[in-house]
């Protein structure tokens, strides 16, 4: 055990922890809140594998972006103490196919790396923007205009409702 | 330090990410779940890239376009949930897949006007 591994299973256990409470929270504003917990304890296990640049981005995109994103459709769509979560029998049903795929990715996974110590040698932020910029400029490029239609898409589909109402 | 610990949490994240998935009515809700699938994915391919690093970087990479994609992902399905709240007035996945008859639209347009 390093001083990595300690520091991993701590970060690793506060986002596993607010994960759980994010999937079974009643309140909806409250699942929301520690999703935020989830994802940022994410990106802290980024930071101790050793992938700064990631870290930040996951902080930015998720935590700055898209958790707001998420928090603000949860208020809109606030329409009275309605239930949000299924019937026990399909619940149990869920937690069953749940661990299942938790037993099944977990020990193909650690069957295929093992546990025996490594050394974290991933590349540097240097090599990473390299690398964008040069063998993956192409898919870059591309996914810039994803995003672009992405946002006309959602103006398009929120607008569309919109107008519907107003002429009803 | 040992894959094993990131690669466990990431199969953790993943089935509870599917229990989010499959347990929740609340549309936005089940995005939370695919949000968890999502990082799961991520924590997997960062793992992978630090410890048989490639020359071309392509787990840090890759991360950054899941990271991306999602992002354009979530917008879309925040959208099409707002529109769904608009004409239906609630976004509960149980309910019935035919929108609300058009008599009933007064009653919802109603609803609609909060959210402006």
């Amino acid at each position: 055990m390093t001083s990595r591994d300690v520091l991993f299973a701590a970060v690793g256990l506060i986002t596993a922890a607010a994960a759980v409470l994010a999937v079974t929270n009643r309140r909806v504003l409250h699942a929301g809140l520690w999703l935020v917990v989830s994802l940022g304890g994410l990106a802290g296990c980024y930071l101790v594998l050793g992938a700064e640049l990631v870290a930040l981005v996951q902080l930015l995109v998720y935590v700055g972006a898209v958790v707001v994103l998420v928090l603000f459709a949860l208020m809109l769509t606030r329409s009275g103490g309605g239930e949000v979560d299924t019937s026990p029998a399909h619940r149990w049903l869920a937690a069953g196919v749940g661990a299942g795929m938790t037993v099944l990715l977990g020990g193909a996974l650690v069957a295929a790396y093992g546990w025996d110590t490594r050394e974290v040698a991933g590349p540097g932020n240097e090599h990473i923007g390299e690398e964008i910029f040069g063998t993956w400029v192409w898919p870059f490029e591309l996914l810039s205009l994803l995003l672009l239609a992405a946002l006309v898409t959602a103006v398009a589909v929120a607008t569309t409702g919109h107008s519907r109402d107003r002429a009803a | 330090m040992s894959p094993a610990l990131p690669l466990l949490l990431a199969a953790f994240l993943a089935g509870i990410g599917t229990y989010g998935v499959l347990a929740r009515r609340h549309a936005v809700l089940m995005l939370i779940g695919i949000e968890l699938l999502l990082a799961a994915a991520g924590l997997i391919l960062v793992t992978v890239g630090q410890f048989s690093p490639d020359p071309h970087a392509s787990g840090a990479v890759l991360t950054l376009f899941v990271i991306t994609i999602a992002a354009a992902e979530i917008v879309v399905a925040l959208a099409v949930i707002m529109a769904m709240f608009r004409t239906r007035g609630e976004v509960d996945l149980t309910g019935e897949a035919q929108p609300a008859a058009p008599e009933e639209q007064p009653a919802n347009s109603g609803a609609g006007t909060v959210t402006r």
